[in-house]
């Protein structure tokens, strides 16, 4: 195996990682607010046709990026009034989003089936221009990919270190009590679902215009999930949720490696691997996964009458 | 994550008269369907003309009515995956995952026995598919009963490994010399006998049987009762000396096994082979439903009829009107959002 095969390998990991890891920041935002959003799936997919779409029409990737996220704010706010204002079950509501999800990505991304767009454009690394011109195009990045790291820290310090995020915090633990010392919980958890699906979003934008740079039904595959397995993975942690990620693009990067350098194993199995993995980690944390996990989490708030 | 509190209460189905009810169901439905008639009039169709296509082609024909109940049959069983054990007051989103693990056993039974006469391999091929969709919900059960992790996050992560242990299985060992994602079909003895030369089978009145037996199980039975204690409180059901663990880890088995049974119908029904990725939600639908009918029998029936309907619509729509067959999913959510968010006209009395 060569080093340039290897470079590639990580190179397609990152890009792989990157809708993943804006995915499950979202949300991580969602459920500490006391919401877990299982229609994510569906949300990823309006958000990638309408940023497919757009893209192809405009002809610009950008205009693409702000409807995706748009689209993405827009359907968690659905899911919103469903279990915040209608104070419907969260769970029933989620898979319901995920149909509503299937069917009108199918309908928006119809006519753009194969169509071809122009790319988010990618750049290379500062430092790295020098390299080879095989080299330097596995690290020609796109700005989804720089920024996604930051984006974790950002995402961090606004649920620990802004007064937003205290109340964010403390509806997800006890609407109630939240709601005792002056907050609103129902406006602090459309904010959070709203955000939460900005960044979904953009997820979806990354995966769409500048990763596969194509449409076609069901083309998440299942990343949606994927990311609801994720934050439970980082214990509701946006910076555990680069390690999450980064797992899952490491499972990735393996079943290529394995595959070019030669190794028969089947690539199925090495896709249960994030999975297993974390249902391992939650039985090896045993009872302490109780303190991580926001305490309200699938609780609905009735309001105090 | 939650706990079976915010269900609305079960006899809700029953306490009003049966007119009342008929006309809310009858009300959500068409307000779903002047909605999606929306859509697709912004989509440049004409919504009359697909409507018209949609309940000709699924009410107006014997052969679209039986293929109404063929959709039907594994929402039927999938819907009990999940209302058995919520009884207990156990979360059951894992039914996708349990539904792919039964279908994987009952395969590998009509592959390995194919010289076998039907009334021994089609029994066997059902006891594995259960076996393998009960072992499936063993883990998340048993990991609850010891109070380790929650049953609704373990069953959701084991959904997305089953589909890719059958796919090892499919695309690795037993995929038909020409094709990779699917096996070849199955021998007529492993094949569930149908109906009238329709696509309906054995399973539609296996699932009919299955909502009668568990109606009856839990009106009528002693571990009914017990579950019913246990979902209703658990702390006081344990100090009535019923054995509260062994419940949570037999029903979600059981559940699992119901599902297990769904999968097999598949394959042994439906498709007559194994194939990869075939199940597309099936076990989220039954969670769906389940949860709309709270769990009761006659509801679940007719939710699914309803479900059924809009689904087998659906590939009419994609042939008269060019639309994809997945848009139909809209006009399902528009149902599932009405029927969720209660709107205040189609209630029927005052909310608690």
């Amino acid at each position: 195996m060569t080093l340039l095969a290897l470079l590639g390998v990580i190179s397609s990991a990152i890009y792989s990682g990157t809708s993943l890891l804006y995915t499950t920041l979202g949300e991580v935002i969602d459920e500490r607010s006391g919401i877990v959003n299982l229609g994510l799936e569906g949300v990823l997919l309006v958000s990638a046709a309408l940023g497919f779409a757009v893209t192809k029409q405009t002809g610009n990737p950008y205009a693409g990026i702000l409807a995706a996220i748009l689209a993405g704010g827009g359907m968690n706010l659905v899911l919103g009034y469903l279990v915040i204002t209608r104070q419907a079950n969260q769970l029933a509501s989620g898979l319901a989003l995920m149909f509503f999800g299937y069917g009108l990505s199918a309908l928006i991304g119809n006519s753009y089936v194969g169509a071809k767009i122009n790319p988010l454009p990618r750049y290379v690394l500062p430092g790295l221009s020098n390299l080879p011109l095989a080299y330097a195009s596995l690290f020609k990045f796109d700005f989804l990919i720089i920024l996604a790291v930051p984006m974790a820290f950002l995402v961090w310090w606004l649920l620990f270190r802004t007064r937003w995020g205290l109340g964010v915090r403390a509806v997800g633990e006890n609407a109630d009590t939240a709601f005792a010392s002056g907050r609103n919980p129902q406006r602090i958890r459309y904010q959070a679902l709203f955000v939460g699906g900005l960044l979904a979003g953009l997820g979806a934008a990354h995966l769409a215009i500048a990763y596969t740079m194509d449409w076609s039904e069901y083309m998440t595959a299942g990343r949606g999930f994927i990311a609801v397995a994720l934050v439970i993975f980082s214990k509701w942690d946006p910076l555990r949720a680069i390690a999450g990620a980064l797992l899952f693009s490491a499972a990735v990067a393996f079943q290529l490696l394995l595959q070019s350098a030669g190794v028969q194993v089947s690539p199925f199995l090495l896709n249960t691997i994030p999975y297993v993995l974390t249902i391992l980690v939650l039985i090896a944390w045993g009872g302490h996964r109780n303190q991580s996990a926001p305490a309200s989490l699938g609780r609905i708030y009735r309001g105090t009458e | 994550m939650t706990s079976g509190a915010d269900s609305p209460p079960r006899s809700d189905f029953f306490r009003a008269s049966l007119l009342p009810t008929i006309t809310r169901y009858l009300a959500t439905i068409l307000l779903a369907f002047v909605l999606f008639g929306i859509i697709l009039w912004l989509s440049g169709r004409n919504p009359f003309e697909s409507y018209q296509h949609i309940f000709q082609s699924a009410l107006g024909s014997s052969y679209g009515f039986s293929e109404v109940l063929v959709a039907m049959t594994p929402m039927l069983i999938t819907a009990v995956a999940v209302a058995f054990p919520a009884r207990v007051g156990l979360i059951n989103v894992g039914v996708e995952g349990q539904l792919y693990m039964g279908a994987l056993f009952a395969t590998w039974g009509a592959l390995t026995f194919p010289g076998l006469p039907a009334w021994i391999l089609l029994p066997s091929m059902v006891g594995l598919g259960v076996l393998g969709g009960a072992l499936w919900a063993f883990i998340p059960g048993y990991l609850k009963s010891i109070g380790l992790v929650n049953e609704t996050i373990t069953s959701l992560l084991l959904n997305s490994v089953a589909p890719s242990i059958v796919s090892f299985f499919v695309f690795g060992f037993w995929h038909a010399p020409r094709d990779t994602n699917i096996t070849a079909n199955f021998v007529p003895a492993g094949r569930l006998p149908t109906f009238f030369g329709t696509r309906i089978d054995l399973s539609f009145l296996i699932a009919l049987g299955l909502l009668v037996v568990f109606w009856l199980f839990m009106k009528y039975t002693r571990w009914g009762l017990e579950m019913r204690a246990i979902g209703g409180n658990p702390p006081a059901a344990r100090r009535n000396g019923i054995p509260l663990q062994l419940y949570l880890v037999v029903t979600m088995a059981i559940g699992g096994g119901v599902a297990g049974l769904a999968g097999t119908a598949q394959v042994s029904g439906y498709y007559g082979l194994l194939l990869s990725n075939f199940s597309n939600g099936l076990g989220f639908m039954g969670f769906l439903i389940s949860w709309l009918a709270a769990g009761d029998p006659l509801g679940i029936f007719l939710i699914a009829f309803v479900v059924a309907v809009i689904t087998t619509g659906g590939n009419l729509l994609q042939l008269t009107q060019g639309l994809p067959y997945a848009v139909i999913n809209i006009l399902l959510a528009f149902t599932l959002f009405i029927v969720l968010a209660r709107p205040n006209f189609l209630s029927r009395e005052k909310r608690s």
